[in-house]
């Protein structure tokens, strides 16, 4: 276990070193957003009866959970390849799984420091209630686990930094961006509803969002089984590419 | 007794590429072995197939007994190895690094022998410096320290005097030398033939994926009469 911890413990000392950048930014940019889609916004729209700014607000603090657990498992992974330094993981006696657990981990911290962030900057623009907390908890943890797994493969698979920059920007921000952070699916064409459904981020925010307002586009429940499925298979993915050492061990 | 490193003819390719052509090679306990061969022999191949970097596609290797994949947490701790590349981790000062690779291994407080580890590699001022801002030397002994905070019984440096001063050789090489007086089984390739000439017991030259010689250095010696190690090295690889 000492080598598991030793791993979380780096990865943890690794982001909190530029936190700057890795924790400071994201709230900024997310704060951002709030400001100015609120500003325009807020006094025309109400979703599920909730004003703008304040529904806006748990998509948010969500969608900077999910990228920014995705960005600390690629960019870690990543920059250990192209620099050399993976074989200091590699030759010592950790497990697959103790990596991965490592790795997810640290990922999950990284993007909860960074969500609460966000709410405690964007929590005084907002009315904000937490009717159910634990649903809060319960999809910030998987939605983190997910996409810092997920990054566990972009940065396994990724053999540059523009291949990484690919999976970010043609596969990680579209399925955040259209995952309804910023909008209801309810108030999409009949099509792009239905397309919603197919997007795994649509269940993640929605059942966030249930945590905060007790109201949702789908039923909380039905977004956790969907959540936890996708949470499994990317996670059974990643220990799979893991245990073969695939574009890792030569 | 277990021998020290085990190797049963492995093979290793890269696509058409035959890296490693049934190499088989045993090494005793407390042995200073030295692999020596030019560009492209193989003998980086072999050093990463020994540390479960890459995966032989047949052939067994084993460490004091325990086979690298199947038995693979009891080999890697056994094993020391220095990195050919000069690689290192922005994000940490030097005594973080040797902590951190401390942990890997499963041992906490080990601060009384990275001490011990910087002093003998003239480290000690450099503790808390970035490993940015070491100079190439410096971070090569770094690189060695790295390979020796779990106290490995056997230590594999691959060519870890490439680039490096004439000080840091010969206390890298006194340093080296006492650990192999302490027991440690030692595995040196380097290009630098009058080290090997020097410090190593026996010798393995490999040429194109194969060991074409294998002797102590002193019957390598002897089967060309007055003739230095550079002589034998470049006949075998000749012939």
């Amino acid at each position: 276990m000492i080598g598991f911890w030793t791993l979380f413990y780096k990865e943890m000392l690794r982001f909190w070193k530029v936190a700057f950048q890795t924790v400071g930014a994201p709230v900024l940019t997310a704060l951002l957003y709030l400001l100015i889609f609120g500003h325009v916004l807020d006094d025309h729209v109400q979703v599920h009866g909730v004003r703008y700014t304040a529904f806006l607000v748990p998509g948010l603090v969500m969608m900077q959970v999910l990228q920014n657990a995705f960005a600390n498992s690629s960019s870690s992974l990543i920059q250990a390849k192209i620099t050399g330094s993976i074989v200091f993981v590699l030759l010592p006696p950790l497990s697959y799984s103790a990596f991965f657990a490592a790795y997810v981990l640290a990922s999950v911290a990284r993007g909860l420091m960074v969500g609460v962030g966000v709410l405690l900057a964007t929590v005084w623009f907002a009315e904000l209630q937490v009717v159910a907390p634990l649903w809060v908890l319960l999809f910030a943890l998987l939605g983190g686990s997910m996409f810092g797994a997920l990054g566990m493969i972009a940065g396994i698979w990724s053999e540059k930094f523009d291949q990484l920059a690919a999976f970010q920007n043609f596969l990680i921000m579209p399925l955040t961006m259209l995952s309804g952070v910023f909008y209801s699916i309810h108030s999409l064409p009949g099509f792009w509803q239905q397309v919603s459904h197919y997007n795994p981020v649509f269940y993640l925010i929605d059942g966030f969002r249930y945590g905060f307002f007790g109201v949702s586009d789908v039923a909380p429940e039905i977004s956790l089984a969907v959540v936890v499925a996708c949470f499994m298979t990317v996670s059974l993915l990643t220990l799979g590419l893991l245990k073969r050492g695939w574009k890792l061990r030569a | 007794m277990a021998a020290a490193v085990s190797i049963v003819d492995v093979v290793k390719c890269f696509g058409a590429l035959k890296a490693l052509d049934g190499v088989s090679l045993e090494i005793a306990e407390g042995e200073f072995f030295g692999l020596l061969g030019p560009n492209g022999a193989g003998k980086t191949t072999l050093i990463s197939c020994l540390a479960g970097l890459a995966r032989p596609d047949s052939g067994s290797l084993s460490v004091l007994g325990h086979d690298v994949f199947r038995d693979f947490r009891q080999a890697r701790r056994q094993l020391g190895v220095v990195p050919q590349e000069l690689v290192f981790d922005p994000f940490f000062n030097v005594r973080e690094t040797l902590q951190i690779q401390s942990g890997y291994f499963g041992i906490r407080k080990n601060d009384d022998w990275i001490d011990e580890i910087l002093a003998n590699l003239d480290l000690t001022g450099k503790a808390n410096v970035n490993m940015r801002r070491l100079s190439g030397g410096m971070k090569r002994r770094v690189l060695v320290a790295q390979a020796l905070v779990h106290k490995p019984p056997v230590i594999v440096l691959d060519e870890p005097t490439a680039g490096v001063d004439v000080e840091l050789r010969q206390g890298l090489w006194q340093f080296v030398r006492r650990l192999n007086g302490e027991g440690h089984t030692i595995i040196l390739t380097t290009h630098y033939l009058e080290e090997a000439e020097a410090l190593c017991g026996r010798l393995a030259l490999m040429k194109q994926g194969r060991v074409v010689a294998l002797d102590t250095t002193a019957n390598l010696m002897a089967a060309h009469p007055g003739g230095s190690l550079e002589d034998v090295f470049v006949r075998t690889m000749n012939q």
